[in-house]
């Protein structure tokens, strides 16, 4: 069959499993009186549309920022107008000032969902078609068969379709950075990127390495010369993105920083209901809310951060590649979300994303860690009632993955892409054992512990003295493998490059 | 799909697995009123002794299947009970909690693997010689993608709601039968499958001539004509044994009791109208319509005299008999005879010129379109009847691939205004494209070297459709003759869809009629 008809379907696949999570439930559905996320988009478009632009951000008689306040960069802003506009078209009832709050129906919960599928179509599934379409190296096969993992990724689809938020804006607006990159239009993909960070600032996680790999390629070039020149270029772009996305705002200071302080609350702990983070699963040990004042805190997440995601970027300046980018992209977005200060559930997804674009290179690691973000989900989701969705998701996404991938088989130290790395350990042990055996009887086991605790979560109801046991067992397991991840993603970045040059003294 | 795949059963693992996740989230759509039928279904057969079973008349919606799917819903109230108590109340019409829902749904999901098993026999049926080492441009893996995926019988089943899956995994695992050689067993099977749905007697002929040619008589002439010295009176004795035990097994209890015109008169409701509320888009559908416009074009021009003209809504309205205007009434026994009469060439090709199972198969989809065209009181949904069967001929020769094409398009399309409320309308287009282009291109893939499956006329005819489809449900609705004429979409669609479906069954007819010829010229 031809490459379009076999892309076509995939996409279809792709919809269909979107607008199919999308019947399910949302979150906080008729639950006032707060709602959920759903209820929160709602209200932006409702803010938008009514206030001018100079009390989007503010508290006034009518903006309570104590109800779902706007807390995202201006482009999302734009975006609720935008949906607004339409909603006033169809139902002026839905975004009616003050009168609108906690509306539910069926039509506009179609309309809202149509919202979300609209903005995936346009920014994040075609992002993900061309990136799979370029692929270097790869049969048409394998581009099919990434493509179609890449958009059946359940953490994406059940945040977004059934949870309800706009992630695939802001994530697709990064993997439009890492195409641009990849063909050398830096200062696309800088202004792609831009974007992407003006959409939800949680894109920061991704800045490090944007920042260094074009540092780097500025290093490369000779800074006195054409690398001068580009680095120029890029930071006007960069600039400028900014300036036009903020433009509105640029009137006064004081609207900037209320902007600002709006974006990052700093004053909301280290930590909100339960993350798969470092300082949640440490909670269950030592409160480290208790012990600490909230200002170490926040130096102790920042320098934790830091550190662990030093050696990857320092890496990534000295030796600018566009594999070494997608790891360190890796890295640098998992070393936020374990240690970083106010990190969200949903903000796996920024790690989840550059590894789905590993997958057809570390089938067996990113299937595997893929599956594992969409576990650590589930309290989140459970709360939602999106368990079906859930569970026929994750089925249909392992099922993918190993029919296309045959994950199993693709265990030697090649594919787990640590040759290098295991060599130069057995030049200290030299009695060291391969990898391979004891990563499949891991994934195994893994992959059967998830299995069951989704089981239990889903039918136990917990014992009276530990309410949260299930969603505090989900989490600390997560985490433990997350740790896992940054060290494996962190062997392979640092000893890859090592392994690039030898192939190239060999070719 | 299974893009790379393993070999063996792998991919076929993993296609159904695939669309079985793919029905459960069809779970929380919007299902249709069979989903109260077989809700009241469980609640009778569960709480009235069998005596009851078809006179039991509390609900609108009556048991009107055979024995043994009654015998069926029974088995399946003794798992419900565990879900949802109250569904199984008599009373409780239009009862549809989320356990009913989720039992509901489940269980036509896991009666599907009946389906998938049957469908995994066909795909060992089909020809798998021809040259392509790639596994996507297999006959196996095509047939295997258009029997599991099937887009009518997705939403037929898993979004409108029935339990066609199992039905049909019967008959095509009767089919697989007999193309292994397995004459009873097939036989066996199409027995049962009549007494689950009476709907599969309009494909009894090609089974009855069929067998009674190429199974009870065990030789033919040098020239392939029949050889009466070889008939043998055993295994006639064991076919009409078979089917006299099941027949006794589903209606036995009933005849004993002295209810059998009471069952016979629930099966075969003839008070129903000629046409469903919506038209099938058959040879009536067709007749409608130029009644409609010759009555329109009369009174317009003073032929007729309005005040004689019965008031007859024909579409959009409810299950009644209505009476045409300019053209003659249609009687039942009229709808009888034609479809009789249409049936009679491919029963005659089949005992005069066998060709084997697949001349059979041939024959069977004749049947099953025939009566299509011609039945009295047709649900669209009937189309699947000829559709699926016909996967299996069109993986295997160009000629079929083309006939089939055309067919499913216009069948399943005419499938569209079963879903009807807004979330739903995304689901089907999006479910239809991803069928309807996996179709033309892996058929089109599977026979490259053959040329174009369609001519021009008849791919312009099949892209006509998508307007038909933006101007019925997306530009009518804005118009003001929306509520004027709220019939228009449906008479368009099911006009339309007819044209493309008669012309299907004439050019699959000419093909069966004339390969023939060529096949007794090649044997002379």
């Amino acid at each position: 069959m031809e490459k379009w008809s076999l892309m076509t379907i995939t996409v279809l696949l792709g919809l269909i499993v979107r607008w199919m999570v999308s019947f399910g439930s949302y979150s906080g559905a008729g639950k006032p009186p707060m709602y959920g996320d759903y209820e929160a988009q709602r209200h932006w478009q409702e803010v938008t549309y009514n206030l001018p632009i100079k009390q989007w951000y503010f508290n006034t008689s009518d903006n309570n920022l104590q109800y779902w306040g706007l807390d995202y960069p201006p482009l999302t802003a734009y975006h609720s107008l935008l949906c607004a506009y339409v909603a006033k078209l169809i139902n002026p009832d839905w975004i009616a000032l003050h009168t609108s709050r906690g509306y539910e129906s069926q039509p506009h919960k179609l309309f809202m969902r149509a919202t979300v599928l609209i903005a995936d179509l346009l920014v994040y599934i075609p992002a993900v078609i061309l990136y799979c379409c370029y692929l270097k190296e790869t049969s048409t096969k394998k581009k099919i068969a990434s493509a179609l993992c890449i958009l059946l990724y359940p953490g994406l689809i059940l945040i977004d379709y059934g949870h309800f938020q706009y992630n695939s804006v802001s994530l697709g607006f990064a993997l439009w950075g890492v195409l641009s990159l990849s063909y050398d239009w830096d200062l696309l993909g800088s202004l792609a990127f831009c974007l992407a960070i003006n959409y939800k600032q949680m894109e920061l996680y991704h800045s490090l390495p944007f920042f260094c790999y074009l540092l780097g390629k500025c290093f490369q070039k000779g800074l006195t010369g054409k690398g001068l020149v580009l680095l120029i270029k890029i930071a006007f772009t960069v600039v400028a993105s900014f300036a036009i996305c903020w433009l509105p705002f640029c009137t006064e200071v004081e609207q900037i920083l209320q902007v600002l302080r709006r974006l990052f609350p700093i004053d909301r702990g280290l930590f909100e209901d339960k993350v798969a983070n470092i300082w949640c699963s440490l909670n269950v040990l030592i409160k480290i809310k208790n012990v600490m004042s909230p200002q170490t805190q926040l130096k102790l997440s920042f320098a934790f951060t830091f550190l662990t995601l030093l050696p990857a970027c320092i890496k990534l300046t000295l030796q600018p590649s566009l594999r070494g980018f997608k790891f360190a992209m890796i890295s640098c977005a998992l070393s936020f979300f374990l240690f970083s200060f106010q990190v969200h559930e949903k903000s796996i997804l920024l790690v989840s994303i550059p590894v789905c674009l590993m997958l057809n290179e570390i089938p067996l690691m990113s299937t595997w860690f893929l599956l594992v973000s969409t576990f650590s989900l589930l309290p989140l989701l459970l709360k939602d009632g999106l368990l079906l969705a859930y569970v026929v998701t994750t089925l249909a996404f392992l099922t993918v993955c190993e029919t296309s991938f045959s994950i199993f088989e693709k265990t030697s130290e090649e594919d787990l892409q640590l040759k290098s790395f295991s060599l130069s350990i057995r030049g200290y042990i030299p009695s060291f054992k391969a990898f391979p055996k004891i990563i499949k009887s891991l994934f195994i086991v893994s992959v059967t512990l998830m299995g069951i605790l989704t089981l239990m979560s889903a039918t136990l109801t917990p014992p009276q003295k530990l309410p949260d046991l299930f969603p505090v067992s989900v989490s600390v397991v997560s985490c433990l493998h997350f740790l896992f991840f940054l060290m494996y993603f962190n062997a392979v970045v640092l000893w890859d490059s090592r392994n690039g040059r030898n192939q190239k003294k060999i070719h | 799909m299974a893009a790379a795949g393993g070999s063996g059963g792998c991919w076929f693992l993993a296609l159904a697995l695939g669309v079985s996740l793919l029905k459960c989230l069809l779970i929380p759509t919007y299902h249709s009123t069979d989903f109260e039928v077989h809700r009241n279904w469980l609640a009778i057969t569960h709480n009235l002794p069998v005596s009851e079973w078809y006179y039991e008349a509390t609900s609108e919606w009556t048991l009107d299947y055979p024995p043994f799917f009654a015998w069926f819903e029974y088995a399946l109230s003794h798992v419900a009970k565990y879900f949802d108590q109250e569904m199984l109340v008599i009373q409780n019409l239009n009862y549809s909690s989320h356990a009913t829902v989720f039992f509901q749904r489940l269980s036509v999901i896991f009666t599907d693997i009946l389906f998938v098993y049957a469908a995994r026999e066909c795909c060992r049926c089909v020809n798998g010689k021809r040259p392509g080492k790639e596994l996507l441009e297999k006959p196996m893996f095509v047939l295997a993608v258009l029997l599991l995926w099937n887009f009518g019988l997705l939403i037929v089943d898993h979004i409108h709601f029935q339990y066609n899956g199992f039905l049909f995994g019967l008959m095509l695992l009767s089919v697989a039968r007999l193309f292994q050689k397995r004459h009873l067993e097939g036989a066996l099977l199409f027995a049962v499958l009549l007494h689950f749905k009476h709907i599969y007697i309009y494909v009894a002929p090609a089974y009855c001539v069929y067998l009674l040619r190429s199974y009870c008589f065990t030789a033919n002439k040098a020239d392939g004509s029949l050889k009466w010295s070889s008939f043998s009176f055993l295994r006639i004795t064991l076919l009409g044994l078979i089917v006299c035990l099941v027949s006794a097994l589903s209606l036995g209890p009933f005849a004993v009791l002295g209810q059998l015109p009471q069952v016979i008169s629930r099966l075969f409701p003839f008070k129903r109208g000629l046409c469903h509320a919506y038209w099938a888009p058959n040879f009536w559908a067709l007749y409608n319509a130029v009644d409609k416009t010759l009555a329109v074009v009369g009174i317009k021009y003073k032929f007729l005299d309005p005040e004689k003209i019965p008031k007859a809504s024909m579409t959009g309205g409810l299950v009644q008999e209505f009476q045409h205007t300019v053209l003659p009434s249609v009687t039942p026994l009229a709808t009888l005879i034609c479809t009789f009469i249409s049936i009679l060439p491919s029963v005659f090709c089949l005992w005069f010129k066998p060709q084997g199972p697949r001349g059979f198969l041939q024959c069977l989809i004749l049947c099953a379109l025939s009566s299509f065209m011609f039945g009295w009181h047709v649900h669209e949904k009937a189309i699947l009847l000829a559709i699926l069967p016909l996967s299996l001929l069109s993986v295997e020769s160009p000629k079929h691939a083309g006939i089939y094409l055309i067919l499913t398009t216009t069948g399943h399309f005419s499938l569209f205004p079963l879903l009807f409320t807004p979330p739903e309308i995304t689901t089907k287009i999006l479910l239809m494209l991803l069928f309807t282009v996996y179709s033309f291109s892996s058929l089109r893939a599977l026979f490259r070297k053959e040329g174009p499956l369609l001519n021009w006329l008849e791919t312009i005819y099949l892209i006509e459709l998508v307007p038909l489809e933006i101007f019925c449900e997306i530009v009518f609705p804005l118009t003001p003759w929306k509520l004027k004429f709220p019939f228009i979409p449906l008479l368009l669609t099911s006009v339309y869809c007819a044209l493309g479906i008669t012309y299907a069954w004439l050019k699959l007819y000419v093909s069966v009629l004339t390969e023939s010829v060529t096949v007794r010229q090649k044997a002379e």
